[in-house]
């Protein structure tokens, strides 16, 4: 797949590319590129402002915003992407399974999707976080669920229109079986429209990874997230206004990086797109 | 003619459209009591205009499609009556190429891919060593073996096309207005391309146009439909039409030659809905010879059995 690096040669995909990996590399070796712990307090340091020993200040325990920073982004970015990905996976099944067996499958799968689709993501996730109760994997799965049906109708959409394509008539001709069309020309061509959504949904997901964290459903002290620090700081915002400026920024430029990189996707994945560029 | 490898008995397929708890669902007739024998070795043309029923009958032959009515069998075994299974091996007997060379290759596969699909279907593993000489048969470079379908004019997407239902040799191949979306010059290298495989081959065709012209320059034998049901079966090219249907698509013809030009005698009246036949011949209203008989009664296939015509009034 060259696709995701050619979208890094367009002017906002590759900002917007520079920016995602900088916040991914940050997660992953937040250990190493930070001298500081994120849970260890250190109470006469609180309330620091940026400094050079604290590039981003401190909190009100004294802990060093950048390292909880780079510690939150594992929390955030991890539970979005998981979520995402369980719910892409399930929807694309459903959605697949509803739009080639049809009948009553499908008007099942379609009734309880768009029984969903009528309710505000947030309040199906906090609906879902009160059942299962709060901390990541309940954020997970009601994010999953949350984003459910817009997999599973956009999955359904695609194959609907594909499977009157000629091809599909021809590898029936050929003696092709359901399993050969579905995994070899339907699933695929299926694949490029979902896989973009997606990313745009991890973006939405961080926001509401982040909300639920704000309430504190999320990750549960010391662990932090983007949401909880937010949460944190809003008792400071006039005694130490960096505590919620900088975790939200942290998420109004992720999530803008993402959407700025999947429309740059959007233009490279789209082959009728590149066949006008070519023609 | 030699033995025939497909029959088809009085085949129908009526399709259903809208119809709810009060509304009636309208009923259609695309093929209407349809019987033809195609011999082995044989091009069957099968002409009319659009929507009478000759892509359907295509697809019913091969049974992509289920028959409301009647059987069809392929070469003593009768394949409307098949098993899934058993009509998924028969498929490698028979092949289809599509119309629109375009949306027939998926976009996302290789030549390579497309060609390789045959045997995928069928569950055999693909001998690779064969993927040039499928595309040198159709007279493609084998370095095109890595292109994706975008990257090819019209002409060579319908060369891959033959070459992919052309893969595992089969006895029948069912060309469904195989040239209707190309360019002259490259109608015509396609069908010399069809006419010289199947003299190589000994392959059968069933040819379905629009055209024809073209049908009268490649088929032994000529289907004229008309709304669904047959109307004349020409026994050869030379011979004269009897039914006025296939007079007037004669007529309506062009001449390359200017000096040989006529006028052309347009069909007058309106072509009827085929969700609502009139009684009696379906062509009546448009007919020049029709009386009321035609307008009571329907005309069944008949006359002498080498050159049937459904015609109370036949030239």
């Amino acid at each position: 797949m060259i696709a995701p690096l050619r979208a890094l040669t367009r002017p906002q995909g590759g900002i917007a590319g520079l920016w995602l990996i900088l916040v991914i590399v940050a997660a992953l070796f937040a250990a190493v590129l930070t001298p500081y712990a994120y849970d260890i307090q250190n109470l006469p340091n609180a309330y620091q402002p940026a400094s050079a020993q604290h590039w981003l200040g401190t909190d009100e325990f004294g802990r060093d915003l950048l390292t909880r920073l780079m510690y939150g982004a594992r929390t955030s970015l991890s539970v979005s992407a998981t979520a995402i990905s369980i719910s892409v996976l399930c929807g694309m099944v459903l959605g697949a399974a509803a739009a080639w067996f049809g009948g009553w499958l499908d008007r099942i799968v379609t009734m309880t999707v768009d029984l969903t689709w009528s309710f505000p993501e947030i309040l199906i996730a906090l609906i879902l976080v009160a059942i299962i109760g709060p901390g990541t994997t309940g954020v997970m799965i009601a994010i999953a669920v949350a984003y459910l049906a817009q997999f599973t109708r956009l999955t359904r959409a695609q194959i609907m229109t594909l499977k009157g394509e000629t091809f599909i008539e021809a590898a029936r001709s050929l003696g092709a079986g359901d399993a050969h069309i579905l995994f070899r020309h339907l699933l695929p061509n299926a694949l490029a429209p979902v896989l973009v959504s997606a990313m745009l949904a991890t973006g939405d997901a961080i926001i509401l990874e982040a909300t639920l964290g704000f309430f504190g459903l999320g990750a549960q002290p010391p662990v932090p997230s983007w949401g909880g620090m937010m949460s944190a700081g809003s008792a400071l915002v006039f005694k130490a206004p960096w505590v919620i400026i900088f975790p939200g920024l942290a998420v109004a430029i992720t999530v803008v990086a993402i959407n700025l990189y999947g429309d740059a996707l959007i233009a490279e994945l789209d082959i009728r797109a590149r066949l006008r560029r070519d023609a | 003619m030699t033995a025939p490898l497909i029959q088809i008995d009085r085949l129908s397929k009526r399709f259903q459209s809208g119809g709810g708890i009060f509304a009636k669902p309208r009923v259609m007739m695309a093929v209407r009591d349809v019987s033809l024998t195609i011999g082995k070795g044989e091009v069957l043309g099968v002409v009319g205009e659009s929507g009478c029923g000759k892509s359907t009958l295509a697809r019913l032959v091969l049974r992509l499609i289920d028959p409301t009515a009647g059987r069809v069998s392929f070469d003593g075994t009768e394949i409307t009556a098949l098993s899934p299974a058993a009509l998924r091996k028969m498929r490698r007997r028979m092949a289809m190429v599509f119309q629109d060379p375009y949306s027939s290759l998926d976009p996302r596969h290789t030549l390579a891919e497309v060609l390789a699909e045959p045997f995928r279907a069928q569950g055999e593993p693909f001998p690779p060593d064969r993927l040039p000489e499928m595309l040198a048969a159709v007279g493609l470079p084998a370095t095109m073996a890595s292109s994706y379908p975008h990257q090819l004019s019209g002409g060579q997407r319908q060369r891959v096309g033959i070459a992919r239902a052309l893969a595992l040799n089969p006895d029948l191949v069912v060309l469904d207005e195989p040239t209707a979306s190309l360019d002259v010059s490259i109608q015509a290298q396609i069908i010399a391309l069809l006419a010289d495989l199947r003299d190589r081959l000994g392959l059968t065709y069933l040819f379905i146009s629009h055209d024809l012209g073209l049908v009268r320059y490649f088929c032994d034998r000529i289907v004229v439909m008309y709304l669904g049901a047959v109307v004349e079966v020409l026994p050869n090219t030379t011979t004269a039409p009897r039914h006025p249907y296939t007079h007037a698509l004669m007529q309506s013809n062009f001449a390359p030659d200017p000096a040989r030009r006529r006028a052309i005698e347009p069909l007058t009246g309106e072509i009827p809905s085929p969700f609502a036949l009139p009684p009696g011949c379906a062509f009546a209203s448009r007919c020049p010879r029709a009386s009321d008989h035609c307008r009571r009664e329907t005309p069944a296939l008949g006359g002498e059995t080498a050159h049937p015509v459904a015609c109370f009034h036949p030239l």
